[in-house]
């Protein structure tokens, strides 16, 4: 093939050869050239090669010069006796065969436009390939899709080496129609499969993609009135599965329990603990096996135990759950770091949630009140000004646990004695707040929601914001110098020099 | 003339008739001591009539009737009720006497007028003549008498005000300005009252003994302390009805006051020299002491001082005219800096260095301004430049002064900040400008509150973004510090709310717990954040969840990791890592060197890569420090009910150290005190622990009566069970009672 220098001499030279080879079956050699150019090392290059061969197999496609059935072998083809159309259609299929291998490779290309093209000539083949199915349809009715291709796709998607989010994300598109996305969840499966059991390590960036890609799928609510479909379909039936919620209902959680049922790195374990409650969860066709993954999560400690407590929560309010150790568990989770942490808010908004049933037994909420108060001794005022009113609304749902604090059990209990220390805390607030615990709480319970997000900042801004209306009231021993009177603690153990 | 002369013409040729309408006057039956009565009596009740409307007074006026000559003169006023109102109660007895031709009671001269008028038409019209030229002159009389008081007064008045600035000091400047509008008293009169008032100025100002002083001193103390004790119970919290303020303490509160009580001091100064413990005298003594130790050994720097502030004192109106001069005349200061140097010339030709300084100094309009009026000089250079401005511009001496001082306050917390991020930290000069600080804020409150508020709130929003993007913040320099440091001078620290402190607080504990410690200058950082939260607690005695923590954080990093396991750890330190061990001491040598000693301020700022030694010298310093403040915190929160279980992980901690024999004597005994206190503590908390809240009292179910013009119909809301039991009327009526609510 005579090189013509730069990007538009090889778009001239392949439009002459995609005319050429369209034009006459004899020319048919001239795909050569135009695959050897998919082959480039030259960016350019292979974007326009790409776009030729969109065009070619998509013409050819349409006009069904490709070979339908089962592929036989290149050489027995050539070999045979039978008809030279024959041979030239089963010839041409090769090459798309290998057009459409490359083109799957060229999903892994380092640059995202020829990604973004691949992925693009790919997705026409298939909805080409779908209205003119390259198999012969084994009943009336069959449903085809070209599944082969359409697993190179995803395959190429769910890349084990590169991270792909920005590809998937512009595979997003095609999630909207039914028979993309059903065959999407099954293909992941696959690609799951195959992925973990190729690499004894799955490396993280194919979790990352899979779940990018599983996160990305989301089921219509309700069974649609017209189902939409990436390839045109002539007639829609009822015996076909991708046309029924239920059965992506089945793939999903297929989908979904296939892939959590590995070991995740711990950073996806947190991402999926995020939408479990209000994405995965809902979709199930059966959310109580998501339990194994929960009870598993629960283990990891901190926020991720959290996070799988409040799946567990949903599946023992709303599917009907037995786990026993649900609150041992929730209280394992208290520990001094608990106001520390950037996850306090819904930390306590869940644990807020969890404990808001009047029927829980006294001694367990007594067990939480107790810990609470407990660690309180150690919280910033933030925290304070909401774990004060937390404990305060405890006690409030459950007057059996009043004897905490009125001290009936004769002597004295120590959930009592904590929010006294805390009365004499520095921060007015908080000690107002803890004052709260002495007197009657039959008054109907604070929300703690505006507390759960308070920060010690917002606390300082709003402190700041009062004033007074008298004079500041001023220091009347006089300063003297920067560490102050000789007997004060800074100037004890701190010296200028 | 209308009222005289035009009736005289008017009723020149009426021969009028004259009825005699007096009460009785014909009736032969009635005796003259009756008629008089009787007249008197309708008299008193007409008069009463007419005027009580507008005269409340008048009801006692007529109880005392008859008994002094004062009543029966104004009775006769009333009577005469055709004379001159301005004459009203200014005719006299003589007067009266002289028209009607003498006459004895009230009652006979009044017939006897009539009688008069009746009988001598012609004479009585010289008569008159003769009486209006009598009042005329006795009125010019009267109104030259009182011009006369009223100049006197006048003069008077002015003589005081003169007096007055003399006297006690007050506001000369204020009295000066007004001067200056009315035409200027010549140079002799002043002279001679300045000279008259001075001496009679000196006696009434007696000086108080130093055994009154220090009484005062002490009341006024008692007095603040005991203010401040109601401030730090948040007794006043929810009450919107604010006591006044203290005055007498704080009457440092408007320059005016202030000014008082400087002069006040200045002219003590040449009596007393230490008895003085006002803030002014501190800051004057602090200023010049400095500059007395730098002139190395020469015996009248002291003396030379005094006396560059003394001939102020002694002419204050002079000083206070030129000064005020130089304000509106700016060009002149160049030529009057000298001539104030005069005053200050008695000192050495040698000091060529402060005599350079100007002596007067325009308040800065912007922090650079105030920058490069004070970089580059010595420390006791700075110290006087601060000095000076506020003293030219003082707010007694110009209308805009106060603000000029107020936004010098500003600048000077500005500097202060400035000096501490220097490196190194210039802290003796910050040491210094603090007592400018608390002088500057004593006089205005609320823009200094301002000021440091503004500073802690710059602190505290770089800290937050930083953890925004970060996620955790670092420490703050060492001007954060400072400024806390100066808060806590400045103000009441133990007050149950305070606009500044309060703030502070929050501030210092965010310090002590997002902010992770890396570095050993973090542990100096975070060590005197301990001492500072502890300082602002010291009085209140209130509790801080953070210091508990921190400390047990100081502890566990001075313990090796294997021996301090198990012991749970709060943020923000981690149980294990890079920084777990940052004060362990593994080297026996320098564990053996080892000094106590106090922590240095400038450690904070940056550690200039210490020798090995050095370091372990520090972390076993920091140590100290750390059991120190524990042992303080022990002493401190013993009474607290939850004390136990409050100190439960320290108290293991510091068994792991007493066990770890590694440390030197000092820091051993040192544990040991702590855990015996810690100990101790337990008895004595014992009996508290039984402290029961309050009982709830029931709720009343008072029933709400509504009060409706219609009957009420009460429905038996559950007719069956009433039914079942009719026996008992109590249901019935609790019945009743709950249908009504």
């Amino acid at each position: 093939m005579e090189r013509e220098p730069g990007a538009a001499g090889v778009r001239r030279a392949l439009g002459r050869r995609l005319e050429a080879v369209l034009a006459s079956r004899s020319e048919a050699n001239a795909v050569f050239d135009i695959l050897a150019v998919l082959q480039s090392e030259d960016q350019e290059e292979i974007q326009e090669a790409v776009r030729t061969c969109s065009r070619l197999f998509g013409a050819l496609l349409e006009r069904g010069e490709l070979f339908v059935g089962q592929l036989p072998s290149e050489e027995m083809v050539m070999t045979g006796s039978r008809g030279a159309a024959r041979k030239y259609k089963v010839w041409m299929r090769h090459r798309y065969h290998s057009c459409g291998n490359r083109l799957g490779e060229l999903l892994g290309h380092p640059s995202f436009q020829v990604k973004e093209l691949a992925l693009g000539a790919l997705m026409k083949f298939v909805q080409l390939e779908g209205a003119h199915p390259l198999e012969k349809p084994k009943w009336e009715g069959n449903y085809l899709f070209p599944r082969e291709l359409f697993k190179l796709v995803v395959g190429g998607l769910l890349s084990p080496e590169e991270d792909q989010s920005l590809l998937l994300s512009q595979f997003r598109e095609y999630l909207d129609y039914d028979d993309t996305r059903y065959h999407t969840m099954q293909a992941a499966v696959q690609a799951v499969a195959r992925v973990t059991g190729q690499h004894p390590e799955v490396p993280p960036a194919f979790w990352n993609n899979t779940f990018t890609l599983l996160s990305a799928v989301s089921l219509p609510r309700q069974e649609p009135t017209v189902s939409s479909f990436y390839v045109k379909r002539t007639e829609l039936r009822d015996t076909w599965k991708v046309a029924h919620l239920k059965e992506h209902r089945k793939a999903f959680q297929t989908m979904w329990l296939s892939f959590l049922k590995h070991k995740l790195p711990l950073s996806l374990y947190k991402k999926v603990l995020l939408i479990t409650h209000d994405t995965i969860l809902p979709q199930l066709a059966q959310p109580s096996l998501m339990i194994d993954f929960l009870t598993r999560a629960c283990d990891l400690g901190g926020a991720l135990s959290l996070l799988a407590l409040n799946g567990l929560f949903i599946l023992i309010h709303k599917h009907n759950l037995e786990y026993p150790d649900f609150y041992r568990k929730l209280y394992g989770l208290l520990d001094p770091s608990v106001f520390h942490v950037k996850y306090r808010a819904r930390f306590f908004h869940l644990a807020d949630l969890f404990l808001s049933s009047s029927h829980l037994p006294a001694y367990l909420v007594a067990a939480f009140a107790k810990r609470l108060a407990r660690l309180a001794l150690t919280a910033p005022p933030e925290a304070l000004l909401m774990v004060l009113p937390f404990i305060c609304n405890l006690l409030r749902r459950h007057p059996a646990c009043r004897v905490l604090v009125a001290g009936a059990w004769g002597s004295c209990p120590l959930t009592a004695l904590l929010p006294q220390a805390l009365q004499r805390h520095y921060h007015p607030e908080v000690s107002k707040a803890a004052s709260v615990i002495n007197q009657a709480l039959s008054v109907p319970e604070v929300s703690i929601a505006p507390l759960l997000e308070l920060t010690a900042y917002e606390i300082f801004e709003r402190d700041l914001k009062k004033k007074g209306s008298e004079p500041v009231p001023l220091e009347f021993i006089p300063a003297q110098g920067l560490l102050g009177r000789p007997g004060e603690l800074c100037a004890q153990h701190f010296t200028l020099s | 003339r209308t009222q005289t002369l035009l009736k005289e013409y008017k009723e020149r040729d009426k021969s009028n008739v004259f009825r005699d309408k007096r009460f009785g006057e014909y009736n032969s039956s009635m005796s003259p001591e009756e008629k008089m009565m009787k007249r008197f009596a309708l008299e008193q009740q007409r008069h009463h009539e007419k005027k009580s409307i507008y005269n409340l007074n008048e009801d006692e006026e007529l109880t005392h009737y008859g008994q002094s000559l004062a009543d029966i003169e104004k009775h006769n006023d009333i009577v005469d009720s055709d004379s001159d109102a301005e004459d009203r109660g200014a005719l006299s007895a003589e007067l009266t006497a002289a028209h009607f031709g003498g006459g004895g009671g009230l009652l006979h001269k009044k017939t006897q007028q009539e009688g008069e008028e009746q009988g001598q038409a012609k004479s009585r019209k010289e008569l008159i003549e003769e009486l209006i030229a009598k009042s005329k002159q006795e009125k010019r009389e009267r109104q030259a008498q009182r011009e006369d008081a009223l100049e006197l007064t006048e003069k008077l008045d002015q003589d005081w005000k003169e007096i007055q600035t003399l006297l006690s000091h007050k506001t000369p400047k204020a009295e000066n300005r007004d001067k200056k509008e009315k035409p200027k008293p010549d140079a002799y009169d002043m002279m001679v009252r300045e000279l008259g008032f001075e001496m009679k100025a000196q006696p009434s100002n007696r000086m108080k003994t130093e055994a009154e002083l220090a009484k005062e001193e002490q009341e006024r103390l008692k007095k603040l302390e005991a203010e401040r004790l109601r401030r730090m119970l948040g007794k006043d919290e929810d009450e919107n009805v604010k006591k006044p303020k203290h005055t007498s303490a704080d009457d440092l509160n408007d320059g005016f006051m202030l000014d008082k009580d400087d002069r006040r001091l200045l002219s003590y100064k040449d009596g007393k020299m230490n008895v003085e413990e006002d803030g002014q005298e501190e800051q004057s003594k602090e200023a010049s002491d400095p500059e007395s130790n730098e002139e190395e050994g020469d015996s009248s720097g002291r003396e030379d001082t005094e006396e560059s502030d003394s001939p102020e004192s002694h002419s204050d109106l002079e000083s206070n005219i030129e000064s005020e001069e130089e304000n509106e005349k700016p060009a002149e200061e160049q030529q009057q800096a000298p001539g104030r140097g005069l005053t200050s010339g008695k000192e050495r030709a040698g000091k060529a260095a402060r005599d350079e300084l100007p002596y007067m100094f325009a308040a800065p309009e912007s922090y650079e301004e105030l920058r490069s009026l004070l970089l580059g000089r010595s420390m006791e250079e700075q110290l006087l430049v601060v000095e000076r401005i506020q003293k030219c511009n003082h707010p007694s001496l110009a209308e805009g002064n106060k603000a000029k001082l107020e936004k010098l306050f500003g600048f000077l917390l500005e500097y202060v900040g400035d000096l501490a991020t220097d490196d190194p930290p210039d802290l003796r000069v910050i040491d210094k400008l603090v007592v400018h600080l608390y002088n500057l804020c004593q006089m205005f409150p609320g823009s200094a509150s301002d000021a440091v508020r503004f500073v802690l709130r710059d602190a505290m929003h770089e800290m937050e973004e930083v953890i925004e993007t970060k996620g955790r913040a670092t420490l703050p320099g060492l001007d954060v510090l400072v400024y806390l440091k100066i808060t806590r001078l400045l103000f009441p620290t133990s007050d149950f709310w305070h606009p500044v402190v309060t703030p502070a607080l929050v501030c210092l504990s965010q310090l002590l717990t997002k902010c992770p410690i890396l570095s050993l200058q973090d542990v100096v950082k975070g060590l005197f954040v301990c001492c500072l939260f502890l300082e602002y607690v010291a009085l209140s005695q209130r509790f801080i969840p953070e210091l508990i923590n921190f400390l047990l954080g100081i502890l566990y990093i001075a313990t090796p990791n294997k021996a301090s396991q198990g012991s749970t750890l709060v943020h923000p330190f981690r149980a294990l890592g890079k920084n777990s061990e940052l004060l362990v001491v593994s080297d026996r040598e320098d564990v053996a060197t080892w000094q106590q000693s106090s922590l240095s301020l400038r450690w904070a700022s940056g550690l200039r890569a210490p020798t090995s030694t050095e370091a372990n010298h520090i972390r076993l310093s920091c140590l100290a420090v750390g059991l120190a403040l524990l042992k303080r915190c022990v002493l401190m929160y013993g009474s607290l009910p939850s004390f136990h279980a409050i100190m439960g992980p320290l108290r293991a901690l510091l068994t792991d150290h007493l066990a770890d024999c590694s440390h030197p004597q000092e820091l051993q005994e040192l544990c040991q005190s702590t855990l015996t206190e810690m100990e101790s503590q337990k008895q004595l908390c014992r009996p508290l622990t039984c402290e029961k809240s309050k009982p709830v009292p029931l709720k009343l179910f008072t029933p709400r009566l509504v009060m409706n013009s219609q009957p009420q119909v009460i429905h038996p809301p559950w007719p069956s069970n009433y039914r079942c039991e009719p026996q008992h009327p109590a249901k019935k009526v609790i019945f009743v009672k709950v249908v009504m609510l």
